[in-house]
């Protein structure tokens, strides 16, 4: 196997793109991450896209043929296929192209996320996102994802007495900094009390404890870490590509407080990177609900069971406290645009990494690790970047 | 011997007031209350209909006495509500227990078609066609928003479980009386019935009921004051103390399996849970005569001993009929409205 | 117009039907072909099991969002049941109000209509738990 690191990044702005569709955002987000490799289309050999449900979304399938043809490769005839993993597409997608290079099979490929969701009204939407559920024993029986979110959450109250109020310093956090990421879907502050009088998604879960329902696209491109220096002056090393699945549905498990996938991926990648909880400089959590982030801190290593807030009662989330979570604003306020969102989260680590993260910058940032999990953390996905 | 083996019921939780449904249209409250003798009626949740109340009612049966499914040879479910136009409830029962093998039919006779399942039943089983047959009544009838059966249609529904052996209430004899009597109706792809006021009264309810009673009466030699309970269709709280009254009963002798005022009129429910709440606390040598009424018109008389079986059948292992009427929750006309889907639902 | 999609589940839905595996006697619902835990040696061998209808409430939420099909509903009350053979269960609980709902609860199962395909489609009934009365007033 070989070093793989990533030599260009790329990603569209999160948000309502009323007037770009599903390829328009792919193609964008690709482009740019060429354009920051400094390569060509030409020059791709493979691309590995994450997309969860474009055909429920807008009724478009076979996602990686269209996005290869679009960004003007349906002559280069290239293989281009789309990765699905629910909310962790795109995280499965940089898994499989980061096979794809480490096996020596490719030298350079491209992963993309892309998501397309606001053509829709909200109770499609809704129905479509069920779908990272089981559909025939959770969802049928009327369970919404944030539903199955807002039952993790309360039974994670009752075991370990966490409050409301403390769970919504994690959604406080995120907007202050998507208020620092022009390419957030929210770049505002928000308070305690916007998060507990905001609008009831699934009791204890308001609005403002689940991540919106975004557009938007990011892209990766991937090169044998060998000769990355070639193209960059600043590669990224993947040091760890990581993912474990587990029950589909919650009801399946011994557990509701935490997420056995997250920490067998997390064990794998701290092992595969030689790395420790403590040697990361900046985290970027799965905060689909609040409740998610909060077991995810705490099942890589973050946090002792049961206290994750204290890290975000002590001020340590902030970017410029001792463990900067989410400093691109999360899928809480930078948004979620379900396939892109794993790939986002490594764009965002990229950029810090480089030094290029602007008024958010995490100070001396050397390693970053990137957590994207797909159902009620069903599927965990890890992966360890650090400078070269 | 052929009679009921089990029996259960299944009352929704839900009650609207009388009172709140007249100060929907401006009545009196006095006039449900006093003119009707009904003070409030059940309303199915939302996620009730006919078919889910018979399911409940049936298991009930079984959790008293379990007859398995392989052992059921017919399933007759009557309704005036069934969930489908076309598909029938009976096949979903079937389902539900695994009588596989059952001669399974769905019945419509207005308020009688519970009790003409019993017969059909019966009859099967007095013929030695089958070992067990189960007859359920059940309804979630609605009436028209602002008309007066908007204060007495109402929801429930009794299961039987009709056999030879092991007999709690023996079938002593059951006879019909049927004529064209057109006193309540509905048109196919009309929502709400329609029905003919006070023609429903004298020539359709009171004549039917004492014809059938009259005849059974006769033909098995017997006297009002031979019946420990008698139990008539109750359309409204009045009616069948009238009719009991005109055929030689006392209030007493009906008072058990009187249940409109609390719950209004289940329809195909009401005779057989009027006669479930009598054999809740009947004794054996209980004599019951229990007289249904259907619109259109007819009525099935039954005369029932209970047996010394009785004794040993574990009443207790389902809920019983005053029980279930006195768990309750209030719902207001808005709620009701939305339980019965009169709001208008776009998908 | 989906017709045996759902078909092919009834009785699992109608009756709480699940499977057993045999050689752990672990019991499952819903049902599996092949136990987790013995893998290959379960496949095939594994038998039907019919849960008792029972259990205590371990999560609920209130439901203000709905999927499809569920709008009329709302509010609407969703928990995972532990039942004492063993699996837990996704349902509503329904027949109470959300303020009175609470973890540890006992409910036991009813059945009731869980969804309908439109107003020409197919009515789909199944289980949904309600308080059991009787546990909560001894």
């Amino acid at each position: 196997m070989r070093d793989v690191a990533i030599i260009g990044a790329g990603e569209t702005k999160y948000g309502e793109h009323w007037d770009k569709s599903l390829r328009d955002l792919a193609v964008e987000a690709g482009l740019k991450a060429l354009e920051d490799a400094g390569i060509y289309a030409e020059d791709i050999q493979a691309i590995f896209g994450g997309n969860m449900s474009a055909g429920s979304f807008v009724g478009q399938d076979h996602v990686g043929a269209l996005m290869a043809d679009f960004a003007g490769l349906a002559e280069t005839m290239i293989p281009a296929m789309r990765i699905e993993s629910a909310c962790a597409s795109g995280a499965a997608a940089l898994h499989a192209g980061y096979m794809a290079v480490a096996s020596g099979l490719y030298d350079i490929v491209l992963v993309g996320g892309v998501e397309k969701m606001t053509d829709l009204p909200g109770d499609m939407v809704t129905d479509i996102l069920a779908g990272a559920a089981d559909r025939e024993w959770e969802v049928f029986f009327g369970a919404t994802f944030p539903a199955l979110g807002a039952m993790m959450a309360r039974r994670y109250m009752y075991e370990f007495g966490m409050t409301r109020e403390q769970m919504a310093l994690f959604p406080v956090i995120a907007h202050k900094h998507g208020a620092l990421n022009p390419d957030a879907h929210f770049q505002r502050e928000i308070t305690v009390d916007t998060v507990l009088n905001s609008a009831m998604v699934a009791d204890p879960l308001t609005i403002m404890n689940c991540s919106p329902v975004s557009d938007g696209a990011a892209a990766v491109v991937l090169a044998p870490a060998e000769i990355a220096r070639k193209y960059t002056d600043s590669p990224i090393k993947i040091s760890a590509s990581t993912f474990a699945n587990e029950y589909i549905s919650l009801h399946s498990r011994e557990s509701l407080v935490r997420s056995v996938s997250t920490i067998e991926a997390g064990k794998k990648a701290y092992k595969m990177a030689k790395k420790e909880p403590k040697d990361i400089d900046l985290v970027e959590i799965h905060d689909a609900f609040s409740i998610i982030a909060i077991i995810g801190l705490e099942d890589l290593g973050f946090a002792k069971k049961g206290e994750a807030h204290k890290l975000a009662e002590e001020g340590q989330l902030y970017y410029d406290g001792d463990l900067p979570y989410n400093p691109s604003g999360g899928l809480k306020a930078k948004g979620h645009p379900v396939g892109a969102t794993g790939v986002g989260q490594v764009v965002e680590i990229v950029k810090q990494l480089r030094n290029e993260a602007g008024k958010r910058q995490v100070e001396d940032a050397k390693v970053g690790l990137a957590h994207n999990v797909g159902g009620t953390m069903t599927s965990s996905i890890i992966h360890i970047l650090e400078v070269m | 011997m052929v009679g009921i083996v089990t029996y259960g019921s299944y009352i929704p939780i839900y009650r609207i007031k009388s009172a709140e449904i007249a100060r929907m249209w401006g009545d009196k409250p006095e006039h449900p209350e006093k003119g009707l003798n009904i003070l409030e009626k059940s309303v199915p949740a939302y996620d009730e209909d006919a078919a889910t109340i018979a399911v409940e009612a049936l298991r009930n049966a079984l959790r008293r006495k379990n007859i398995p499914g392989e052992k059921i040879g017919a399933i007759f479910v009557g309704s005036e509500s069934h969930p489908y136009a076309v598909k029938p409830t009976a096949s979903l029962i079937a389902e539900v227990i695994g009588a596989y093998r059952a001669h399974a039919a769905d019945l419509e006779f207005a308020c009688k078609a519970g009790t003409a399942a019993m017969q059909n039943v019966y009859a099967m089983v007095k013929a030695g066609m089958i070992e067990y047959g189960v007859a359920i009544g059940t309804d979630t009838s609605q009436g028209q928003p602002g008309d007066a059966l908007d204060f007495s249609a109402s929801a429930g529904g009794t299961a039987f479980i009709i056999g030879k052996d092991e007999v709690i209430a023996e079938i002593n004899d059951t006879v019909s009386y049927v004529t064209d009597t057109p006193d309540f109706w509905r048109r196919e792809g009309q929502r709400y019935p329609s029905h003919g006021g006070r023609f429903t009264g004298e020539p359709a309810y009171f004549k039917h009921i004492i014809s059938a009673a009259k005849i059974l009466m006769e033909k098995v030699g017997t006297k009002p004051e031979d019946y420990d309970y008698a139990v008539f269709h109750q359309p409204n709280g009045k009616f069948p103390y009238r009719v009991g009254k005109r055929l030689g009963f006392t209030k007493e002798q009906i008072k058990q399996g009187l249940l409109t005022p609390y719950i209004g009129n289940t329809y195909s429910g009401a005779t057989p849970t009027g006669l479930s709440a009598i054999l809740d606390v009947a004794k054996p040598g209980d004599r019951i005569l229990a007289v249904s009424f259907g619109s259109g018109a007819g009525s099935d008389a039954f005369d029932i001993t209970v047996t010394d079986e009785i004794e040993n059948f574990n009443r207790d292992a389902a809920p019983k009929v005053w029980d279930m009427i006195n768990r309750k929750k209030y719902i207001d006309y808005a709620t009701y409205l939305k339980f019965r889907r009169m709001i208008v639902e776009v998908d | 117009m989906v017709v045996p999609r759902f078909w092919r589940e009834r009785r699992h839905r109608y009756s709480l039907i699940g499977t057993r595996c045999p050689v752990c006697g672990t019991v499952y619902f819903p049902p599996r072909n092949v136990c987790p835990k013995c893998g290959r040696k379960s496949l095939g061998k594994m038998e039907e099991f019919q849960l008792s209808g029972k259990g205590k409430i371990y999560s609920y939420t209130i439901v203000h969002q709905n999927v499809l099909g569920y709008k009329y509903q709302k509010p609407y009350i969703m928990a995972i049941i532990e039942t004492p053979e063993g699996p837990k269960i996704t349902a509503q609980i329904v027949d109470i109000e959300p303020e009175e709902v609470h973890i540890g609860m006992p409910v036991r199962a009813v059945f009731r209509r869980i969804t309908e395909d439109g107003k020409a489609g197919i009515i789909q009934y199944g289980y949904k738990f309600v308080p059991d009365w009787e546990e909560l007033e001894k």
